[in-house]
């Protein structure tokens, strides 16, 4: 049987990444009333703070870093490839029948 | 539970160690959430495509951020309090189990309330859905405007937060099914029929609410079917899944929201 995930059962690390979260947030709503980029430029900002985010989510709420070593690379290369030929094949994709009209 | 028979009556070395270190329930939800989250990707995505390539309105006022926020704080907290949760399991506290899980389904309600209220709001402004009810006395103001000028925005910003709030709310009872039991049948009966009766008929919710009632038939027959008593390995793998559901709203919130704030 496999007990759940045993890791460093420190409570305070939890709190930390709470608070970290929360701070975050704070700097997204702040970029967001100040408009400092220009929209996809500040997609792209707020894109990489979010990234920041759901990996301290996945990592600890989630206890994947105190998986085993092949579970964090299946999931983590498995959902990234999707995302990219997402990124990479429909993104373009759309963008050309946008541009040129569906033939 | 499979992984306990295997404990109880196995010989040792009989049974091969699993792939990936971790009983098969919690690998189970991983890969559901793995399958789930490309399905939020893809209405992401969707919705930036549109973002960038149409004149997108910035709608979203002081008030329409402030609430988006508390609602994060709101799923934010409840994460902690799941986490929590998880730790009193594995003491075998079933005490402060229940109580951290009723505290995180309490964030998770706050943030559906809060969410409900906003629609409404909005909706009332003249921000809408061809299949939604019109509320009676309907403003023309800013909202009406961007409903028939770029129907995407309604879209996209209806499409992907009523698909995160249809999470929040099974999530919620996930968690009142692991928490109480049979005992929150009737907790969950008593809400529909409060939510139907109270509703009026030209609120989206009171169509809506009828998710619970789905999830109140679901959720009786699962523990009809087959009772059991919830072990730390069912609160894990149940805070998996609602840690999932903070997780995508931390891409909703600032790309939904922040990216169409009025300044």
């Amino acid at each position: 049987m496999h007990d759940v995930a045993k890791h460093d059962d420190s409570k305070g690390q939890y709190f930390w990444v709470w608070g970290a979260l929360l701070f975050l947030t704070g700097v997204e709503v702040w970029l967001g009333y100040r408009q400092i980029f220009e929209p996809v430029r500040m997609l792209e900002v707020l894109l990489v703070l979010s990234v920041i985010k759901s990996a301290l989510i996945i990592a600890y709420f989630m206890h994947l870093k105190f998986e085993k070593a092949i579970m964090r690379w299946m999931l983590v290369i498995a959902v990234t490839g999707c995302f990219v030929i997402m990124y990479f094949f429909f993104f373009p994709d759309a963008d050309r029948i946008l541009r040129l009209g569906v033939k | 539970m499979a992984d306990a028979a295997a404990v109880q009556h196995g010989v040792p070395g009989e049974y091969e160690a699993p792939l990936f270190g971790a009983y098969s329930k919690k690998v189970g939800m991983w890969l559901f959430l793995a399958s789930d989250s490309l399905t939020f990707g893809a209405l992401l995505f969707a919705f930036s495509y549109n973002r960038i390539y149409t004149a997108w309105p910035t709608p979203f006022g002081k008030e329409s951020i402030i609430n988006a926020t508390v609602m994060t704080a709101c799923l934010l907290s409840s994460s902690l309090t799941m986490v929590l949760g998880v730790f009193a399991a594995q003491r075998a506290d079933r005490t402060w189990t229940r109580l951290w899980l009723l505290a995180t389904m309490a964030f998770g309600t706050a943030f559906i309330i809060l969410h409900a209220m906003e629609w409404t709001h909005l909706i009332h402004e003249g921000l809408s859905l061809p299949a939604f009810p019109k509320p009676a006395g309907q403003l023309n103001s800013e909202y009406t405007k961007i409903s028939t000028g770029v129907p995407q925005f309604a879209a996209t910003f209806f499409g992907l937060t009523a698909m995160h709030m249809l999470h929040v709310t099974i999530g919620v009872i996930y968690l009142g099914v692991v928490a109480l039991r049979k005992w929150f049948l009737p907790i969950l009966g008593g809400l529909w029929l409060a939510g139907f009766l109270l509703i009026p008929s030209d609120n989206v919710f009171h169509y809506l609410v009828n998710a619970l009632l789905i999830g109140l038939v679901v959720a009786a027959i699962i523990l009809f079917l087959k009772p059991k008593d919830y072990d730390a390995h069912d609160v894990e793998v149940s805070g998996l899944y609602w840690h999932f559901v903070d997780l995508v709203w931390m891409f909703i919130f600032p790309l939904v929201y922040l990216m169409s704030t009025k300044i």
